[in-house]
């Protein structure tokens, strides 16, 4: 055991991690940021990623049709085209599980998990019931994968064990019925510092997935987060022989984007980490344009919004 | 039959804050004449209110402007040269309707104006090789002295030579990424209109220089009194003017100078702060 | 769940188009102002050391032309340079620099395939710093009584200046640009297998309207160099390249008045600490020594590891190193290029070789290194003391050695035990041990906590036997000012 659950001896192993460099994380992510992905690398390049996007909608407004909406996109990204793979998940809040999951079986998304977030998402700051319960209404609604928040203001003001606690406790509740990526909300937790001691608390208390941001602040899964993110996972799988996986949500727009998550992975973790069982890109509008670009590749000359179907 | 004439489009002199050009917001405007007393234009008469949109603009544009290297503002202060290098008839000619001067007095003072700028342009990168310092004190530590950039800072520029006083006055202060906002010479006010449309055109982050035009004793009181402007160069006040800032800009002990040479390191360095670094030097 | 079979993402071939560059099949000599034919008709070849391909065939100078060369420059200076106002100097400099802008993507091009250099280096590291070395320097024309050198600095006269291969239009421009604002003309000769850069900035001085004769370029070989280092027409020479090259120049003009910078060899020691940030470090080891293919005087060829985080630091390291990608330099992924020529290979493979003699343990990442051009995989050589020739003599090469020191003093103590004095890096998480470090290496440029960082305002130079002189920022103004150096 690294850790023997006291808030001592986290404590202790956190402050072994060596340091990160502001300056020289950025000037890693810059340098992988130039690499040029084309033709056949870009194409595979392009379908990976359309199979890592947990499609999401998070807003006070959603309603049923606009998740039925979302779920049929998700089965069908381009309907012109039965080549598009299918994405990664549906992302939704926990009272819209059940609508979303009907959907998808109903659609031929039978394969598509649910991912619900929980514990008082995004913000956190509820009693520790509540945040159980929350996650109990997901998961008897059929979610698959809980994306849980940690408690920033625990964090920040130094007690890291009530942060390590929870993580822990919403990971009994999901069990093995669900996988569970926690997310960190790298914006609010400010030096890279953090991000690295955040990732590895998370990753002793149980996390499969960590995650950088819930997409409501900004800023979320800047490439050097990631980079540190990548790190820690490497990391950590050379010290324990287990596989986390990373999950950068907010802020990821363009296929572009999106080559330069996959660069980072596959320079940084490694290409084992190159599947959606240890990679998932939290997104809604990067779909349309990764089947933009897609089509581009496939017919040599740009697209239009006109033909890809807003959901 | 037609006769062969040709009406000519007439410039509208509007303010320029915050990037662009809008009227003053109290509608005003004043009338301007020739050297010869005829017409020449209606420009904004600035307000107080215009004034406190530049200052909200000024301090908006500051973080941008004063973290971007020094290389960076030296390109684009080399850019705005460029820019008025292009348009040097128009500034000859309004110098030579506003001043009454001859059109070769002119031409040597735009190009003065311009190589003035181009001189302000090449000190970005160079100020704190002469204005920081290391200071070698008295035991183990390194003590390192670094100019910063001030803050928002007022500029009034009256008088002949007008292009180039206003030059002389606006480039330094930006060069060390301060922000500007440039009280224009009420008597000979359309060349700074002229220069605010090279600033638009050359990458100038919209905020970092604003200008108005109008009744400069009037805006006097307001710039004196306002707490968030840091600095002012007053070159272009005359003696009770100069009296009546200083008194009102005691209550923030805004940081106002006067100059009498066009072209020196003096005029950037006075206003910057200074901030000393200690740091010890141990294993 | 949506399950896809891992595979290696490979990245497809993203290449650069040369069709940017138009290289003649034949060049000449540029003096006073145009192209000329050289004296003697004699011309040899460059070419390209990725694809061993001839590029073109560029004039042979010789005393005679070396002769025209130093004149024109001497008339220039006389009769037109010293006579301009300083303003109107830094006009033409602004100029020139903002037409290597405007050309930039045309000469990271052509420095690729003159040099071997990854094009993401010549576009992205290159050209932009030797544009903005022209910037600075034009705006110090009509400031130099500010700049701490006298009242009335004067400049020397004409200068003869002699550059290396390996960052060949960055290092014409750390020459011309402080001559020229400071009032001097030049005579420049490039290296013997880089000049093409350097005549294509030639053209850029005709764009630019520069008077005839203030800047001159002459191509030729090292008794070309030692024509115009021995001219009695030139008052300073300005040099970087090999040690054993500056002794020789040192020597030569000892019973002259002449005035000499030279930029020499290094072996510069990496330092990293315990308390590094040891991902960041690695990094900087990997950026220290196999950026530019190691072709770099200040080049982290050293690395003195804690040895209480060597095993660490040595493990991520060789990870880092499997990595980088090494092939066609006009790729822009690639990120080691070839090496400049077959004597620069040679070099390289006898020097590493003696590590191997001397039992020093050799690593390299598998990497597939391509059938024709000069190619040399990044390597490592673990379990080097100071007593290896790999430790004392610089290879100028991808090859790292590596060292391990138990404290700071005798970090400082490795650091420092070597006759070069060019460079040095620090790696550690603490403030004062950095200043503490800075403060006990005898080197002129010293890097905390990053590598390899250059900037038009920041003096460059050496202690001991890495030269004379700094070039860059106020201090490299010195060189080229009466009484300054």
């Amino acid at each position: 055991m690294i850790v023997d659950g006291s808030e001592s001896s986290l404590k202790k192993y956190l402050r072994t991690l060596a340091p990160v460099d502001q300056i020289g994380a950025e000037a890693r992510a810059a340098m992988l940021a130039t690499r040029s992905i084309k033709t056949t690398s870009k194409n595979w390049a392009i379908d990976m990623a359309i199979t890592m996007v947990d499609l999401t909608t998070l807003e006070g407004a959603d309603t049923p049709g606009k998740v039925r909406a979302l779920c049929a996109k998700a089965v069908r990204p381009d309907p012109s085209d039965p080549t598009v793979p299918s994405v990664g998940a549906i992302c939704v809040y926990n009272d819209m599980v059940k609508i979303a999951r009907t959907e998808l079986d109903k659609n031929g998304g039978q394969n598509i998990p649910v991912a619900a977030v929980s514990t008082a998402f995004p913000s956190g700051r509820a009693s520790m019931e509540v945040k159980i319960r929350d996650t109990k209404d997901a998961l008897e609604d059929g979610a698959a994968e809980i994306d849980m928040v940690i408690d920033r203001g625990a964090f920040l003001s130094g007690r890291l064990g009530e942060v390590f606690d929870e993580i822990k406790a919403i990971k009994e509740v999901c069990g093995s019925r669900a996988h569970l990526k926690v997310i960190l909300e790298t914006g609010e937790l400010a030096t890279l510092d953090n991000v690295r001691k955040a990732s590895y608390l998370a990753m002793l208390a149980g996390a499969d997935f960590i995650k950088t941001s819930t997409g409501k602040v900004s800023p979320a899964a800047t490439a050097p987060v990631v980079l540190v993110m990548l790190e820690a996972v490497r990391d950590y799988y050379k010290e324990t022989g287990v596989r986390i996986g990373v999950k950068p949500a907010g802020g990821i727009r363009t296929t572009k984007d999106a080559m330069k998550q996959l660069v980072l992975v596959n320079e940084t973790a490694g290409p084992d980490w190159l599947t959606p069982s240890l990679f998932r890109i939290g997104a809604s509008a990067l779909l349309n344009d990764l089947l933009m670009q897609r089509m581009k590749m496939r017919d040599g000359y740009y697209a239009s919004p006109n033909y890809v179907t807003l959901d | 039959m037609e006769t062969k004439v040709r009406i000519d489009v007439k410039k509208t002199y509007k303010l320029f804050i915050n990037g662009q050009f809008p009227r003053s917001e109290s509608g005003r405007v004043y009338e301007v004449k020739d050297s010869k007393g005829r017409f020449l234009a209606n420009p904004a008469q600035g307000s107080r209110k215009d004034l406190r949109e530049c200052v909200v603009a000024a301090r908006g544009a500051f973080s941008g402007w004063s973290n971007a290297t020094a290389f960076n503002r030296g390109q684009i202060l080399y850019r705005v040269a460029e820019i008025m290098e292009g348009r040097s008839d128009q500034f000859v000619a309004e110098l030579i309707a506003q001043e009454g001067i001859s059109a070769s007095a002119a031409k040597v003072q735009v190009a003065k104006a311009i190589d003035t700028w181009v001189w302000y342009a090449g000190w970005t990168d160079k100020i704190s090789s002469i204005s920081g310092a290391t200071n070698p004190v008295a035991g183990p530590f390194y003590n390192f002295t670094i100019p910063e950039a001030l803050g928002v800072v007022a500029v009034f520029a009256d008088g002949k030579p007008s292009l180039l006083n206003m030059v002389a006055g606006l480039a330094p202060v930006i060069a060390s990424g301060n922000t500007a906002i440039l009280i224009a010479s009420e008597k000979y006010p359309l060349s700074a209109i002229t220069l605010a449309e090279a600033l638009a055109t050359s990458d100038l982050p919209a905020g970092v220089v604003n200008i108005l035009t109008g009744k400069a004793g009037e805006l006097l009181s307001w710039v004196g009194a306002h707490m968030d402007i840091d600095g002012v160069d007053a070159s272009g006040l005359g003696r009770k003017q100069l009296t009546e800032l200083k008194v009102a800009g005691a209550e923030n002990l805004k940081r106002i100078h006067s100059f009498d040479e066009i072209t020196s390191p003096l005029r950037i360095t006075s206003f910057m702060e200074s901030k000393t670094v200690w740091h010890p030097i141990g294993v | 769940m949506n399950e896809r079979s891992v595979s290696n993402f490979e990245y497809a071939p993203a290449l650069e188009s040369t069709t940017i560059v138009n290289i003649k099949s034949e060049y000449g000599l540029f003096i006073n102002g145009k192209f000329v034919a050289p004296k003697s008709g004699k011309r040899f070849a460059t070419i390209n050391p990725a694809t061993e391909e001839v590029l073109a065939k560029v004039a042979y100078a010789d005393l005679a032309d070396v002769n025209l060369a130093v004149s024109a420059a001497r008339s220039a200076f006389t009769k037109t340079w010293s006579k301009l106002p300083p303003a109107e100097r830094g006009k033409y400099l602004f100029r020139i620099a903002r037409i290597l802008q405007e050309r930039a993507r045309e000469f990271a091009v052509l420095e690729t395939l003159d040099n071997g250099k990854p094009i993401r280096e010549s576009r992205d590291t290159d050209i932009p710093l030797a544009a903005a070395h022209f910037f600075y320097h034009a705006g110090w024309a009509d400031k130099l009584e500010h700049a701490g050198m006298g009242t009335n600095p004067k400049p020397i006269g004409v200068a003869g200046q002699i550059i290396p291969w390996n960052f060949p239009l960055l290092m014409l421009a750390w020459k011309i640009a402080p001559a020229l604002a400071t009032g001097n003309t030049v005579v420049l000769k490039p290296a013997e297998t880089t000049p093409l850069t350097a005549l294509l900035f030639a053209e850029v001085c005709q764009q630019a309207g520069l008077p005839a004769g203030v800047v001159n370029i002459i191509t030729g070989d090292g008794v070309t160099g030692s024509h115009l280092v021995n001219h009695p027409g030139i008052d300073k020479i300005a040099f970087t390249g090999s040690t054993g090259v500056g002794k020789a120049i040192a020597r030569a003009i000892a019973d002259t008045n002449k005035s000499a910078t030279l930029e020499l060899g290094g072996k510069a020691a990496n330092i990293v600490f315990e308390d590094a940030a040891i991902d960041e470090a690695v990094e900087g080891i990997v950026n220290g020594i196999f950026f530019n293919q190691g072709h770099v005087c200040c080049a982290g060829s050293r690395l003195l590891v804690q040895e209480n985080v060597q095993d660490e630091v040595i493990e991520k390291l060789k990870r880092r190193m499997s990595l980088i990608r090494i092939g066609n330099p006009l790729d822009k992924n690639t990120d080691l290029g070839a090496i400049n020529s077959a004597a620069q290979l040679a070099r390289i493979r006898e020097i590493s070789d003696s590590g191997d003699l001397e039992g020093a343990e050799r690593w390299s990442p598998e990497c597939e290194l391509p059938k024709t051009g000069f190619w040399y995989p990044p390597t490592i050589f673990t379990g080097v003391s100071q007593s290896h020739r790999i430790a004392r003599d610089e290879i100028f090469g991808p090859v790292l050695s590596v060292l391990t020191f138990r404290t700071p003093q005798e970090a400082i103590e490795k650091a420092n035990n070597t006759p070069y004095g060019l460079s040095a890096g620090i790696w550690t998480d603490k403030g004062s041990r950095i200043l503490w470090t800075a403060q006990r290496l005898r080197a002129g440029v010293i890097w905390a906590n990053t590598f390899n960082k250059f900037d038009a305002t920041s003096p460059f130079g050496g202690y001991k036997e890495s030269g004379w002189g700094r070039e860059g920022g106020r201090h490299g103004l010195a060189g080229y000012l009466k009484g300054g150096n």
